[in-house]
C-alpha cells in the first residue's frame, strides 16, 4: 500500500459484508416466496423476484442459507467486537452530534471523511445490527416456537413473531436500499469494499 | 393397563454403533455442502441437479440440527378453552369434498414391524382406553396457525401396551387418503403425543381425520397424520407424501 493509501476496510470485514450480501440475498428473496403461501397482508410477492420456485424449494433455501448468516453473522459480530472495529467506528453516539449531523445533512453540508463515519452512518450501522438481531430472533420464535417458547412469548406469541419477522425484514430491505443509494451518490465508498484501501483525502460532501 | 410414563432404552440393537458412525459421516458430508453452498453465485443456479442436491442435503443435515435441539421433556404450550380457534381450518392436500369416509365398524388399526403384539385394534377397543385431551397450537409449514382441543390416548402408552420397539428410529403411518408420513421415536414418546380420536370433546369428525390421527404439537401441521390405518415401527427412513416432495422431514417446532 502508498504512503497516499489508508486501509479503509479490513479483509475480515469485506469478506463478511459480501458473504452476508449473499446469505441475506437468500433470505429475503426466499422469505418472500415462503410469506406468500399464507400472506400476512393484503399482497403478495411477484413469483418472479422471489427464489425457491415454491414453497417447499424456498424452504430448503431459506434454511440452508439460514446457516451461512448464522456463521457469517458470528464472525463478523466477533470481529467488530474484539478488534474493536465497532467501538473506534461506531462510538461514541450522542444525540447532540446526532441532531447536529442530521442538522448539517439538511443543509447540504455533511462531510464524507474516507474511513470515519459520521453520527449519521453510525446511527445507522448500529440500528441495521440491533434490527438484524430481531430479524434473527424473530425467525427463531417462528422456526421452533416450542423449543425456544420463551423467546416467542416475548414476541408475544406466534403469530406476532411473524410480524416482528416480517417488519424487520422490511426494515433490513429499506436499509439495503438507502445504503445502496448512499454508495451510488458517493461512488469512490465502493472500491474500498472490495480492495480494502481508498486514497487519503480532504472532507468533501 | 400400564400407562405410567416409563421409558425402556433399549440399546440392544447390534448395529447401533455402525449406525452412529454412519450418522457422524453424514454430518461431516453434510457440512461440506454447507461450504459448497457458499460458493454458489449466478444466475441460473436454482435449478441445477447439483444445486438440488446440496439442498437436499442440506435438509437432512437439518434434520439432525432439530433433532438435537428437540427436548424430550419440553411441553409445548398449551391455553384456555376461550384461545380455541373457530372455526378450526380444515386442511389436506385435496378439497374439503373428497374427504374419505371410513366404516367405523369394520375399521381395524393394522399394525406392522418392530411391534411385538401386531393384533389389529378396532375402534372400539381404541375408545375403551384410558383417555387425556390438550389444547395446543396447530402450526402449519404455510406459516398459519390455529389452536384445537384434542383427545384420545397417549400415544407412548399405546406403544408400550403393544410392546414396540422403543429404540427403533422410525413410526410410519399409512392413512386411508393415500397420506403417508413417518415420525422419529424421540417425537412419538414426547408426553403429549396423542393418538386423537376426539376434536372439541365430539367424536373426530371426518374432515379432522376421522376415525383418528395422530396429534403432535411439537410438529408442523402436515406431520400430524389424519385417517390412520396403519401404523409400523422401523429402522428405514420411510419418508412421507409432502418429505418425498421436499418439505423437511423432522419439522419439529
Amino acid at each position: 500500500m502508498s504512503a497516499d493509501k489508508v486501509l479503509v476496510h479490513p479483509a475480515p470485514v469485506r469478506i463478511t459484508h459480501w458473504v452476508n450480501l449473499l446469505a441475506m440475498a437468500i433470505m429475503v428473496l426466499s422469505g418472500w416466496r415462503i410469506y406468500d403461501a399464507s400472506p400476512l397482508f393484503a399482497f403478495r410477492f411477484a413469483e418472479a423476484i422471489t427464489l425457491g420456485g415454491w414453497l417447499a424449494g424456498a424452504l430448503q433455501w431459506h434454511f440452508a442459507a439460514m446457516w451461512l448468516l448464522l456463521i457469517n453473522g458470528l464472525v463478523s459480530v466477533a470481529y467488530g467486537i474484539i478488534s474493536g472495529h465497532y467501538r473506534r467506528h461506531y462510538l461514541p453516539l450522542t444525540l447532540s452530534s446526532l441532531l447536529a449531523a442530521l442538522g448539517d445533512a439538511l443543509h447540504g453540508r455533511l462531510p464524507h471523511q474516507v474511513g470515519v463515519y459520521n453520527p449519521l452512518q453510525r446511527v445507522a450501522y448500529l440500528g441495521v445490527l440491533a434490527i438484524a438481531v430481531i430479524l434473527v430472533l424473530s425467525g427463531l420464535s417462528i422456526w421452533k416456537p416450542v423449543q425456544l417458547q420463551e423467546l416467542t412469548a416475548v414476541f408475544g406469541g406466534y403469530d406476532a413473531a411473524r410480524v416482528w419477522h416480517f417488519c424487520a425484514m422490511s426494515a433490513l430491505v429499506l436499509f439495503a436500499v438507502i445504503h445502496v443509494v448512499m454508495v451510488i451518490l458517493v461512488p469512490r465508498t465502493f472500491l474500498p469494499m472490495l480492495t480494502g484501501s481508498a486514497g487519503r483525502s480532504k472532507e468533501s460532501s | 393397563m400400564n400407562f405410567k410414563p416409563k421409558l425402556e432404552r433399549k440399546l440392544v440393537d447390534p448395529s447401533s454403533r455402525s449406525i452412529q458412525l454412519l450418522e457422524r459421516r453424514l454430518f461431516l458430508k453434510s457440512s461440506l455442502s454447507l461450504g459448497a453452498l457458499t460458493l454458489l453465485t449466478g444466475c441460473e443456479v436454482t435449478d441445477t441437479e447439483a444445486v438440488q442436491r446440496v439442498l437436499w442435503s442440506m435438509s437432512r443435515w437439518n434434520d439432525r440440527a432439530q433433532a438435537a435441539l428437540f427436548n424430550p421433556d419440553r411441553l409445548a404450550p398449551t391455553y384456555p378453552e376461550s384461545a380455541i380457534t373457530k372455526p378450526f381450518p380444515f386442511n389436506a392436500y385435496y378439497g374439503e369434498d373428497k374427504v374419505p369416509r371410513v366404516d367405523a365398524d369394520h375399521y381395524r388399526l393394522e399394525l406392522a414391524g418392530l411391534i411385538r403384539d401386531k393384533t389389529p385394534w378396532r375402534l372400539d377397543q381404541l375408545h375403551g382406553l384410558p383417555q387425556t385431551a390438550q389444547i395446543t397450537r396447530h402450526v402449519c409449514v404455510e406459516g398459519w396457525s390455529a389452536i384445537g382441543k384434542w383427545g384420545g390416548v397417549s400415544f407412548r402408552g399405546f406403544l408400550e401396551m403393544i410392546g414396540a420397539d422403543l429404540g427403533a428410529r422410525y413410526v410410519g403411518f399409512k392413512c386411508a387418503d393415500d397420506y403417508y408420513t413417518s415420525i422419529d421415536m424421540a417425537t412419538a414418546v414426547h408426553p403429549q403425543t396423542l393418538l386423537t380420536l376426539r376434536y372439541a370433546d365430539q367424536i373426530l369428525p371426518p374432515k379432522y381425520g376421522f376415525p383418528m390421527k395422530l396429534r403432535i404439537p411439537t410438529k408442523l401441521g402436515f406431520k400430524n397424520p389424519k385417517h390412520i390405518m396403519a401404523m409400523f415401527v422401523t429402522n428405514d427412513y420411510p419418508g412421507g407424501y409432502w418429505e418425498d416432495k421436499g418439505y423437511n422431514w423432522f419439522s419439529g417446532l
